[in-house]
């Protein structure tokens, strides 16, 4: 899985993806669905991305709230990733980009390569001017949902318990 | 009095050993943590800097920022309220959900939302309100109260939580790891979020710009109470305000570090609401999520309840820049072992707790905890807004000092106390405030004052009135002081490279003269003439039992006889660290800038000066050699936070000595503190890290060294062997 780069974001990207233990594979918009149908646990769904992609079938695209309930995977676009932490930021759409990365247990971001930051202030950067024009809501992610408050480490607290970047390069 | 410090006493004793353990494990973890995690950031005192200056600005500006607010949140669609206290807070919560006829609300951990006490407002109108951090559940299952900032189940073992949920909800299959109750409590709160009729949130951060919130969570909780139901009521203080959305990544980057030692935390959502995620009904098989409304329904419930009065207090004032990360509550000894429950009001505990309560809810909840603070000055450093914490506590002692009528006692000890403070101080503190005074009556009367000190009768007297522990073995005075010693001997240094005046301390002056006369003979060796004239104390007593008059006069008299040595370009050496300390940080607040500077800079401890003095190429064989000697050394809290351990090692390990340091955050006796008889247990308890740190195979046979006067004797009280000051091992 692992691949190399000689792109410094870049790798500072995938090294603190690793640490986090979040799963990162890069793809092609060529290869994006059947990299992506290899990833998902069924049921999966998603909301539609604002990149030139298809999603395979396995994938169910603008999912009802009850196929949501019953989904193990979700899909959702990223607006950026921040290299350093291996965070990545999630907009809240009026398809349910918010609900989807949440509830099931398996969370795919998808972002493109072009969009990895170096850090976090820059992505607050241009977060920032999309909350002050267009009130825009979004998540930083860092990792799967965790919680240690039942004497150790658990994931999977009450969002997903694993994550799988997607990453496209163009 | 006795009888209320008994009960104490014996509260403490109950929740060292009921809770203490699971919150030494977890703070001193998280504390670990934070060491490494800031360790390795670059940046780490420019993000203090920068989040200090936004927060300064920010409370300077509130009220503007609050109108700033408002537009932004109501261009958004959603609405602010700002309530001057909990009842308006409540009132206005309670008549959202009976606008919603809401029967239920699922909630995300937020501390103001405890100060309102908004889930039993809610229960009176029929409201039932269910935690959803996990930690907090398990505290609401449990009918308790947080007991940590950030943590509030930290005092409870995965074993305590098993068996409460095994008794609350009497499970079929009762959950047991932490796998296990995870999922139980995810499963659980998962149907009452799905079928709540209101979110409840707190908020980190708020940004004036934009109107966006910043709420943190590992678990994701807050995301979900947030957009699931179709009404969010987030609630926070008014003091959470930041102008905008480009001074949020400072905060954040340093929040999660500070508290748990984690980079970032798992989510921090940055809500802009209303959302305009849709609304979910998970019962809807039909209506594809794009096609369902996003009518949503917003309120920001920003409450005053004592912080625009605090905002003008000159002193409480730095409390309004907390960011409640919980770092002065995992790195403070004395929090390691008892906890919120012991250490902590009606709302906040720890550190910075007693500043919140005192500004919220009065100075008698902060009365109730505020001792628990020996200004030991471990949490500055590490506080992300670089709050000085321990002043906000002498402050608020200060403060709980002169709120006090005179009691009955006041008469035994009016001779002894020369000070500057209300007749109705505790006994106890005027003693110890007044230790000055008391140690030169008994090097005057020594050694008869020892031989009385110790008697059965004395030691009873002292107990029952001024709260001295029996089983504490009190200072020894000696006759002969060193102030007394050196006016008769006559100086050895013939051509001196310096002229030192080293500061004669109210314990070297009295107790611990030897380590006193090793000092001038290091120096002397060291080829730098010495003066010891006689002086006051720093103030450091009377200024650790909140006597700030009292110690403030001390620093006039101090820096008055020692201006003309400064004139004279003499440095100023320091054998106790919390006097140097003293000067370094406190004496800020009581003497003209440039006196503090005058005196900051030409003050050193005296194992950093004799550190200077060796690398400036003063001959090392004039002291005594280590040759291989092994040594346990503990440096003093305070020498630590000024950054002076490593002038020690560095010296001791040049003379051939082996060290190894201590790392527990303090011996426990932190001054008058263990002398106390509510506090003598805890103290000796914090001090068992110490001994078990210095009893290992590696340390056993190692000789004790330490730096401060009660390090010293708390060692002594805690270890067969001796200890001793590092000077004193190398004193020629
Ligand atoms: S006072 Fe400082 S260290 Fe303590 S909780 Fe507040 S921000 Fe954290």
């Amino acid at each position: 899985m692992a691949t190399t780069t000689t792109n410094p974001t870049l790798s500072t990207f995938e090294e603190a993806l690793a640490d986090l233990g979040v799963e990162l594979t890069r793809t092609t918009v060529d290869d994006f669905a059947a990299t992506l149908d290899d990833i998902v646990r069924d049921p999966a769904v998603g909301v539609a991305l604002p990149f030139d992609v298809e999603y395979p079938d396995s994938v169910t695209v603008d999912p009802t709230p009850a196929a949501l309930e019953r989904a193990e995977t979700g899909v959702t676009p990223a607006s950026f990733g921040v290299a350093n932490y291996g965070s990545v930021l999630l907009p809240s759409t009026a398809d349910g980009a918010e609900p989807v990365s949440l509830y099931p247990k398996l969370h795919v971001p998808v972002l493109r390569a072009s969009d990895v930051l170096p850090d976090l202030p820059e992505a607050l950067d241009r977060f920032g001017d999309a909350a002050r024009d267009e009130d825009l809501s979004a998540i930083v992610a860092t990792g799967p949902s965790a919680t240690a408050d039942m004497g150790k480490l658990v994931l999977g607290a009450h969002g997903p318990e694993a994550v799988h970047v997607v990453m496209l390069d163009e | 009095m006795s009888k209320g410090k008994g009960d104490k006493a014996a509260e403490i004793r109950r929740l060292m050993a009921t809770e203490g353990p699971a919150i030494e494990k977890n703070t001193k973890g998280f504390n670990r943590k934070r060491q490494e995690a800031v360790a390795d950031l670059e940046n780490y005192e420019e993000l203090r800097t920068r989040v200090r200056e936004i927060k300064e600005d920010a409370i300077d500006r509130l009220p503007e920022l609050l109108e700033q607010l408002r537009t932004a949140v109501e261009e958004n669609g959603g609405n602010l309220y700002i309530a001057d206290d909990a009842d308006d807070a409540n009132r206005y919560i309670r008549d959202v959900a009976a606008d919603h006829d809401a029967e239920s609300v699922v909630k995300s951990k937020s501390m103001t939302t405890e100060e309102l006490e908004v889930n039993d407002a809610l229960a009176e109108d029929g409201v039932d309100v269910v935690e959803t951090d996990l930690g907090e559940w398990v505290v609401q299952v449990a009918g308790e109260t947080p007991s940590h900032l950030i943590a509030p189940a930290i005092h409870r073992s995965q074993e305590s939580i098993a068996q409460l949920f095994k008794e609350h909800f009497d499970p079929e299959d009762p959950p047991e790891t932490a796998d296990e109750l995870t999922t139980f409590a995810r499963e659980k709160l998962g149907e009452r979020i799905r079928d709540a009729d209101i979110g409840m949130t707190g908020a980190n951060f708020i940004t004036a710009d934009s109107g966006t919130m910043a709420i943190v969570t590992s678990e994701g909780n807050a995301r979900k109470c947030a957009v699931t139901p179709d009404t969010h009521i987030a609630v926070s203080g008014v003091e959470k305000v930041i102008p905008s959305t480009d001074d949020l990544s400072p905060f954040l980057e340093l929040l999660a570090r500070s508290g748990t030692g984690q980079d970032l935390t798992a989510y921090v959502s940055m809500l802009t609401p209303p959302v305009d995620s849709p609304t979910l009904d998970f019962d809807d098989d039909e209506t594809p999520l794009s096609e369902r409304d996003s009518d949503r329904e917003f309120h920001l419930v920003l409450i005053d309840n004592g912080r625009m009065a605090m905002r003008e207090d000159d002193q409480l004032r730095e409390t309004l820049y907390c960011i409640r990360c919980g770092q002065c509550a995992n790195s403070c000894a004395n929090f390691q072992h008892v906890g919120g429950h012991a250490f902590g009001g009606e709302t906040y505990s720890g550190g910075i707790g007693t500043g919140w309560e005192a500004g919220i809810e009065g100075l008698d909840t902060a009365a109730e905890f505020n001792d628990f603070c020996t200004g030991c000055s471990r949490c500055v450093n590490g506080c992300p807004t670089k709050i000085d914490i321990p002043w906000i506590n002498t402050v608020v002692r200060d403060r709980i000092n002169r709120g006090k009528e005179p009691e009955g006692y006041d008469f035994l000890v009016e001779g002894l106390t020369p000070d500057e403070e209300p007749g109705g101080l505790d006994l106890d503190k005027r003693l110890f405030g007044n230790f000055e005074t008391l140690a030169k009556l008994g090097s005057a009367t020594a050694p008869v004052s020892n031989w009385i000190a110790d008697t059965g009768p004395a030691r009873w007297a002292l107990e029952r009135v001024a709260g001295v522990d029996a089983r504490r073995d009190l200072p020894e005075f000696q006759r002969e002081t060193l102030v007394d010693w050196f006016e008769k001997r006559v100086s050895t240094v013939s051509d001196p490279t310096r002229e030192v005046v080293l500061y004669p301390d109210v314990y070297t002056n009295h107790v611990q003269v030897e380590r006193g006369k090793a000092a001038v003979r290091v120096l002397e060796a060291l080829g730098v003439s010495v003066r010891v004239p006689p002086m006051r104390s720093s103030g450091r007593a009377p200024l650790s039992q909140g006597m700030v008059a009292t110690a403030e006069e001390h620093a006039h008299d101090v820096y008055g006889s020692l201006a003309e040595h400064l004139d004279a370009g003499r440095d100023v050496v320091v054998i106790e660290p919390s006097d140097l300390a003293m000067f370094d940080r406190e004496y800020e607040r009581f003497l003209p800038d440039a006196s503090v500077e005058r005196l900051q800079e030409n003050s050193y401890e005296i194992m950093e000066y004799v550190y200077g003095l060796l690398e400036n190429g003063a001959d090392a064989d004039t002291l005594r050699a280590g040759d291989g000697h092994d040594v346990a050394y503990h440096a003093h809290c305070q020498q630590r936070t000024l950054g002076l351990e490593a002038h020690t090692v560095a010296v001791l390990e040049d003379l051939g000595y082996d060290v190894l340091t201590s790392d527990v955050e303090c011996c426990g006796m932190a001054g008058s503190f263990g002398y106390k008889d509510t506090y003598y247990e805890l103290s000796m308890d914090v001090g068992d890290d110490l001994a078990e740190q210095f009893s290992t195979t590696e340390a056993r046979d190692r000789t004790v060294v330490a730096s401060g006067t009660s390090c010293l004797e708390q060692l002594d009280a805690l270890l067969a062997r001796p200890a001793t000051h590092p000077v004193e091992l190398i004193a020629p």
